[in-house]
């Protein structure tokens, strides 16, 4: 078993879509791991993240990590953000306008080591744009900065909150892996927030699911996502563009495929429903896409 | 003559700088803690800051006039402490504009600061930035625009202020009286010539002062309509 880092247990009364919930979380985290929080938006999965950040103030409970206690409502200890040795990520990223890309991994480093500087924008591909400010940067170099600033601070925490949700699929894609490279080259404890399956399952060691201001489940995301997640079939959501006997032309994912159907099974179907269209995984033709593909 | 209508302009000018820098210094704090501090009875403070947007300058002028006697504690303290009398001088005109142009640079400075995403002060923090480093650092270069509106509309309507100088100042040539109260004298001793003179320096300047911030925020909000 390998060393616990954050020992956590908050509870804390938040709003959500139901009315007010409380959120009653308890968490144990490896050094070291890479650690998802799972839900549905709305949850608290940000607020937890907060309230590990200091930002939040739990109702009680009761954080350490490592030998430290950061928060413990029984003592009235509460260690300020800015002593919490942390990295986050904003879901806006929340870079700072009036800073160029160097300027701001130099407020963010307390030893303003410039060789570590130097590694960070090597990583992130930013080494071209250190005179850029955040206005100059596309979405993806934005969320760069966002994770190498973060980790300027050498920190032993770093929280992501929903990193890739404002990015297209293929930069998505592109960053997941970088995240994963950053998270195995600087070695910081890593506890991301998303609500998207495919992003939890490639990245994370150990995922949480909360729900109802609870854990709701807990373990390696393969027996986390049991069957009702998980299927042997593929499944694809399309939409109906038209119908011409028994040829449906379908789009699915931005692709217009032509579907040969029994023709009775199409009578209660319609252009513009949506439908789900299942194969079976087994022996499906499967082929790696090229680079030019994959731009 | 000529040296009077100068005068009179530099009283206003000095009397417009100064009521600038105070509240400059004194705004930043004022409207970050209400933009930030979650403290229930901000908004009464908020009302008090204000107050001088709703209040005839006559009202806020009689009751300055007031405080400023020396039968009172705070006229009283000035004038037994420091030395200094308030009624009808230029340290009174000067806590009169610095009362009466509040709002003026604190809603300026706090529409700047709350239309900043809360995240870049969270961000500065978690980055174990205090919370002085953020605010010069981070939130202060970021609402630069804020800042200049609020630096020029105190200053131009300090030059433009009447009736609560009138009030407390005494309309006194080469101590309290402005420029806004030359016209309305020179007009009731029927000089309309020098009346002239400086209704139209006035004019001027009020205008250009507005152009300048329109101009400045403009380029502003091009440059962050990325």
């Amino acid at each position: 078993m390998e060393e616990v880092l954050i020992d956590l247990h908050v509870r804390k009364k938040i709003h959500t879509n139901n009315g007010i919930e409380v959120l009653d979380i308890h968490l144990r985290i490896p050094q070291y791991d890479l650690v998802t929080l799972f839900g549905k938006s709305g949850v608290g999965k940000t607020t937890l993240l907060r309230i590990i950040a200091g930002l939040t103030q739990p109702d009680s409970g009761y954080i350490k990590v490592g030998d430290e206690i950061w928060y413990d409502s029984t003592q009235a200890i509460n260690v300020k953000p800015q002593q919490r040795n942390i990295g986050f990520v904003f879901q806006d990223y929340a870079l700072f306008p009036n800073m160029t890309v160097k300027e701001q991994l130099l407020y963010a480093s307390s030893q303003k080591e410039t060789w570590y500087i130097s590694e960070l924008l090597d990583v992130f591909h930013l080494k071209g744009l250190c005179n850029r400010k955040p206005e100059k940067l596309s979405g993806g170099q934005q969320q760069r900065l966002a994770v190498a600033r973060a980790l300027a601070r050498k920190p032993q925490i770093l929280l992501l909150d929903e990193p890739l949700s404002a990015l297209d699929t293929e930069t998505r894609y592109m960053l997941q892996h970088e995240i994963l490279q950053a998270h195995k080259n600087f070695q910081a404890t890593t506890l991301l927030v998303s609500h998207d399956i495919d992003e939890v399952y490639k990245l994370s060691d150990f995922v949480y699911v909360i729900g109802n201001g609870k854990i709701k489940k807990q373990g390696k995301p393969g027996d986390v996502f049991d069957s009702t997640k998980i299927k042997t079939d593929i499944q694809l959501v399309g939409v109906i563009l038209y119908i011409e006997n028994n040829i449906l032309t379908v789009s699915v994912n931005n692709t217009i495929t032509k579907i040969i159907f029994p023709i009775e099974e199409i009578e209660n179907l319609k252009i513009n429903d949506k439908i789900l269209i299942t194969a079976k995984a087994t022996h499906p033709v499967i082929r790696k896409l090229t680079n030019e593909e994959l731009l | 003559m000529n040296e009077a209508f100068f005068q009179t302009f530099w009283i206003s000018i000095k009397l417009a700088s100064l009521t600038t820098i105070i509240l400059f210094c004194a705004g930043i704090p004022i409207a970050y803690f209400l933009t930030y501090s979650s403290f229930r009875l901000k908004v009464i403070l908020q009302a008090f800051v204000s107050m001088p947007l709703v209040l005839p300058p006559s009202v806020l002028g009689f009751y300055l006039l007031l405080a400023f006697s020396p039968n009172y504690w705070f006229g009283n303290f000035f004038n037994q402490y420091l030395g200094i009398r308030l009624a009808f001088s230029f340290p009174g005109i000067l806590i009169g504009s610095i009362i009466f142009n509040l709002p003026f640079m604190v809603n300026s400075i706090q529409t700047g600061f709350s239309n900043l995403p809360v995240s870049l002060k969270d961000a500065s923090y978690t980055l174990g930035k205090s919370r002085l480093t953020t605010i010069f650092r981070v939130l202060l270069p970021n609402i630069k625009p804020a800042l200049l509106t609020g630096v020029c509309l105190t200053f131009a309507h300090t030059i433009g202020e009447f009736g609560v100088i009138l009030m407390i100042g005494g309309n006194i040539p080469g101590k309290t009286r402005v420029a806004s109260l030359a016209v309305y004298d020179e007009v009731q001793a029927l000089n309309f010539d020098m009346a002239n003179k400086y209704a139209i320096f006035l004019f001027l300047f009020s205008f250009v002062v507005l152009v300048f911030i329109y101009s400045v925020n403009r380029e502003y909000l091009k440059w962050k309509r990325f």
